[in-house]
């Protein structure tokens, strides 16, 4: 998956201008920069949901990205586990769900609805979900929101050890978490 | 006294005691069964209604009716829900003949329908149509609310339609279709019993409580009315029961 010179803006607003970046052979990638500069929008741009206004967004035919997005977007009516089994499939992940959620520290609240989760537990589904998936690239938009420090360091570490050789886009506001991922380049907008 | 209310079917009786005070202390006001019948006049009514055959026919058959139009109602209702939902040209199309439905009174859709259908038919259209721009509009508007978050994000991990449906639409569109139930219960019932008093089916509530208005035997129209409400009411709780009892099981 790549961006080539990629522009957009909003109603005429410019969001984007000229931004590339290649996410191809396992690179792992890191967005930067404040509210309203279009992280957001990049991710949405390399996930198919808008089209730039110029440049290019190149994906090969049988590339399945999987996302962790800035809101949750969990099932609310399915508990953990099934949020993250509706995604699974056992020859793209080897983990199951359960052990995935085990895995993410969740191990006592599979059967917990979204809403009985915190928002930081809501996260580590919304992260576990994206895993089981298998897809790659793996595009993390402030996956560690409403993570303590030791939290977020142990989990970036899982999904480094999960997400196997998956190319990496990682959106954030905190240099301190491409440092987590072992980002190769970090892309300031 | 706090106390009492506390406790849900006490709440309830209690409630239900009122109501039937006020009633009969409005009895002795008007001091004729003729106008106004005390609870105990209907109540007697009602048991002397029950042990004839002709009582049993009567409730089976429109509640037959109701229920048959319900579903039908409910059943075409939602279907047009989703096809108004997603298509703007069925949607432009189809709109002007629920605002038609909505708008039109029963009672003309009653003398119109009659001209077509046999008098057992009637009451059974009258509800399935009356239920039928409910069912469609609360659909509608549970496809149309559901999360565009969660469909995206059904879209990003390659949901196949069907499951699509069955994760993110449905149990969007389950509130309000179980809201459109409720509602489209007491209409069914309140249309598909009127239509029995105009049409008179050979057996039916409608036709007793018109009967019982032409003779001026008041106790036994409420004593009918009152067969209406609690039918209406069991029905509503055994739906409700289906439904839940559905849903779980999926």
């Amino acid at each position: 998956m790549e961006l080539r010179n990629v522009s957009f803006s909003y109603d005429g607003k410019p969001v984007l201008e000229n931004v590339s970046l290649d996410l191809s052979g396992g690179r792992h990638i890191c967005v930067m920069g404040e509210s309203g500069r279009g992280k957001t929008t990049l991710m949405r741009l390399l996930l198919g949901f808008i089209s730039p206004a110029s440049g290019e967004v190149i994906r090969s035919e049988n590339e399945r990205p999987s996302a962790v997005f800035q809101e949750d977007r969990l099932l609310p009516w399915f508990t953990a586990e099934r949020n993250v089994r509706e995604v699974w499939s056992k020859d793209r992940f080897a983990l199951s769900p359960k052990e995935l959620l085990s895995e993410m520290e969740l191990g006592d609240s599979l059967d917990k609805l979204p809403k009985e989760l915190s928002g930081g537990m809501q996260r580590r589904v919304a992260i576990a979900r994206a895993l089981a998936f298998g897809g790659d690239p793996l595009l993390l938009d402030e996956p560690f929101k409403g993570l303590d420090v030791p939290m977020r360091e142990r989990i970036a570490k899982k999904v480094l050890d999960l997400a196997g050789n998956a190319s990496i886009l990682l959106i954030t506001h905190d240099e301190y978490e491409a440092k987590l991922l072992k980002c190769d380049e970090i892309i300031r907008l | 006294m706090k106390r009492l209310f506390e406790n849900k079917t006490i709440k309830a009786l209690l409630v239900a005691a009122f109501w039937i005070f006020v009633w009969q202390c409005a009895a002795w006001a008007v001091g004729s069964e003729l106008l106004l019948p005390s609870p105990a006049d209907t109540a007697r009514a009602l048991v002397l209604l029950c042990v004839k055959p002709s009582f049993w026919i009567s409730c089976a058959l429109t509640l037959l009716r109701v229920f048959a139009g319900f579903v039908a109602g409910m059943l075409l209702g939602s279907a047009l829900g989703v096809l108004t939902a997603i298509s703007g040209f069925a949607s432009s199309l189809l709109s002007p003949l629920r605002s038609v439905v909505k708008a039109t009174p029963v009672t003309s859709f009653i003398i119109l329908v009659l001209l077509y259908l046999s008098s057992t038919l009637t009451p059974m259209f009258i509800a399935f149509l009356m239920v039928l721009p409910i069912a469609w509009t609360n659909v509608a508007n549970g496809v149309l609310s559901t999360d565009a978050q969660l469909i995206e994000m059904a879209n990003v991990f390659g949901f196949p339609k069907a499951k699509k449906l069955k994760c993110v639409y449905a149990p969007s569109v389950l509130p309000h279709f179980l809201s459109a139930c409720t509602t489209g219960l007491g209409f069914a019932w309140k249309s598909g019993v009127t239509a029995e008093v105009i049409a008179h089916p050979e057996f039916g509530i409608g036709k007793a409580i018109y009967e019982s208005k032409l003779y001026l035997e008041t106790p036994e129209l409420f004593a009918w009315t009152a067969a209406v409400i609690l039918l209406s009411i069991a029905l509503e709780k055994l739906v409700i029961l289906l439904l839940g009892r559905i849903v779980k099981w999926n």
